[in-house]
């Protein structure tokens, strides 16, 4: 199915085509060159895990990751997704199991109000796919385009250092 | 926000990006990183008819040194790419001091130098470091490829010397002759901020003694500052407490701060002061 985003309803505007992957599930989407990467996430797919704050490339909670890099989605086009492989945070839970860093957010109390949790997590994600041994400081400056206004980065750092504990667990019994 | 309707093409080779931007002139705008580029369409102070996305052109992804001892950045290297360079860390101190503290890492992600460089922001800092290291930009049209010093691309603020049809493709910092030191001190309010106060300082010494100097200022003056008078008091000699405090005086001279939001005109001179002695400092104790 092909997914049409568009806000502008002017005959003649031009769409792109364009094909990416989503959470490992394929899709195509025409799109407007000037749509954003986070309304084609939230309003074209209705994954709406990814939130929209400052629009100004400042606040990273719409971050998600592309080919596992993280971005901010409001700062990329949607056509820009052509041929990538994007992760949203509704793509880190398996069907039975909370991923790691989900976890750790539960196990430390690592949101207040949640606005800016999802952008967090997958910067974290991508922290720990680099390097499963961080220090406190390494998770600070990994962390260090996401704002949470609750003010509670205290607890987000714990979250992600609890995460980065089990994954070293999981890959030390992996190896056994 | 939404930008305002353009069209778009995302070419898969130069040649072909340089065909488009020719054709379409001044209303055609490249997209590399789109971190200054994206945001500033959306506040609609850019409204190109055309984007040139060159994100499919991996071939301007490097950053190399080549033969001579240039350094060569292309037009799709990221930031991240000069911040987990090996390269950089041994062969030039004041752009892997510069690297780390662009923006945010999930910007530096996507944001390109030479992007950085075309979009010259007055408060940018990559226009000062690759000042103060008297660096170029290539330029390459279709019938055109010309190296443009760095002082004369950036043509004011947020204005730079390509022509329509041009695009940049790549920074050159010339190669060193002798031993380079130096560094970039920012003062930001937060990760993210603009700089407060950004200062670039390179050095090249031979036996001791400073053979070429630039100090460069971000974020204290309508453009980015060239301490010419400033770096002329290093020349010649080697690094004393006398020629550092005289290149900091010079350096505090030339800033243009003003008193704003981030700090008053005073203290910001007071921290080119500050910044330029630490720089020269630590360059004097390694050397």
């Amino acid at each position: 199915m092909t997914i049409t985003v568009t806000d502008d309803d002017t005959p003649g505007v031009p769409l792109n085509r364009i094909a990416f992957t989503i959470n490992g599930a394929r899709k195509r989407a025409e799109v407007e060159p000037r749509l954003l990467l986070v309304h084609l996430v939230r309003r074209g797919l209705g994954l709406t895990g990814t939130h929209m704050g400052c629009d100004t490339t400042n606040c990273g909670a719409c971050t998600l990751l592309v080919d596992g890099v993280p971005v901010k989605s409001c700062t990329m086009l949607a056509v820009q997704a052509d041929n990538k492989d994007i992760t949203t945070v509704e793509g880190l839970a398996s069907q039975s199991e909370l991923h790691p860093i989900q976890e750790g957010f539960t196990k430390e109390h690592g949101l207040q109000c949640g606005f800016c949790t999802p952008g967090m997590m997958l910067a974290a994600t991508a922290l720990l796919k680099d390097n499963l041994d961080p220090t406190e400081e390494d998770v600070r400056w990994a962390l260090s385009g996401n704002l949470c206004r609750c003010t509670g980065y205290q607890n987000i750092v714990k979250s992600v250092l609890w995460a980065a504990e089990k994954l070293r667990a999981e890959k030390l019994r992996e190896q056994q | 926000m939404y930008p305002a309707r353009f069209s778009y093409q995302a070419p898969h080779s130069l040649d072909e990006a340089i065909a488009l931007l020719a054709d379409n002139g001044e209303d055609a705008k490249v997209l590399a990183g789109g971190q200054s580029l994206i945001p500033l369409m959306k506040l609609r102070f850019a409204s190109p008819s055309l984007l040139v996305d060159i994100n499919n052109l991996n071939e301007l992804g490097y950053h190399h040194q080549a033969p001579d001892g240039s350094l060569h950045v292309g037009a799709l290297c990221r930031h991240v790419d000069l911040e987990r360079s090996t390269l950089l860390k041994d062969a030039q101190p004041t752009m892997a001091a510069a690297a780390p503290v662009i923006a945010d890492p999930i910007v530096r992600n996507r944001g390109t130098l030479v992007g950085s460089l075309c979009h010259a922001d007055p408060q940018g800092d990559w226009a000062a470091v690759i000042t103060a290291l008297n660096g170029s930009v290539i330029a390459r049209g279709p019938a055109s490829n010309r190296a443009i010093p760095i002082t004369e691309f950036v043509t004011g603020p947020f204005s730079n010397a390509l022509a329509p049809g041009e695009i940049a493709v790549e920074a050159v910092v010339p190669p060193p002759r002798g031993v380079r030191k130096g560094g970039y001190l920012k003062l930001e309010r937060r990760v993210g901020d603009f700089a407060t106060v950004g200062t670039a300082v390179a050095l090249e010494l031979s036996n001791g003694m400073v053979t070429t100097a630039g100090i460069a200022l971000t974020g204290v003056g309508g453009a980015t500052i060239n301490a010419e008078e400033a770096a002329k008091a290093l020349i010649g000699g080697p690094l004393t407490p006398e020629t550092i405090r005289q290149a900091a005086d010079e350096a505090a001279g030339a800033a243009r701060p003003r008193t704003d939001h981030r700090g008053s005109a005073e203290y910001k001179r007071h921290m080119v002061r500050v910044f330029v002695t630490r720089i020269l400092n630590n360059a004097g104790e390694q050397a």
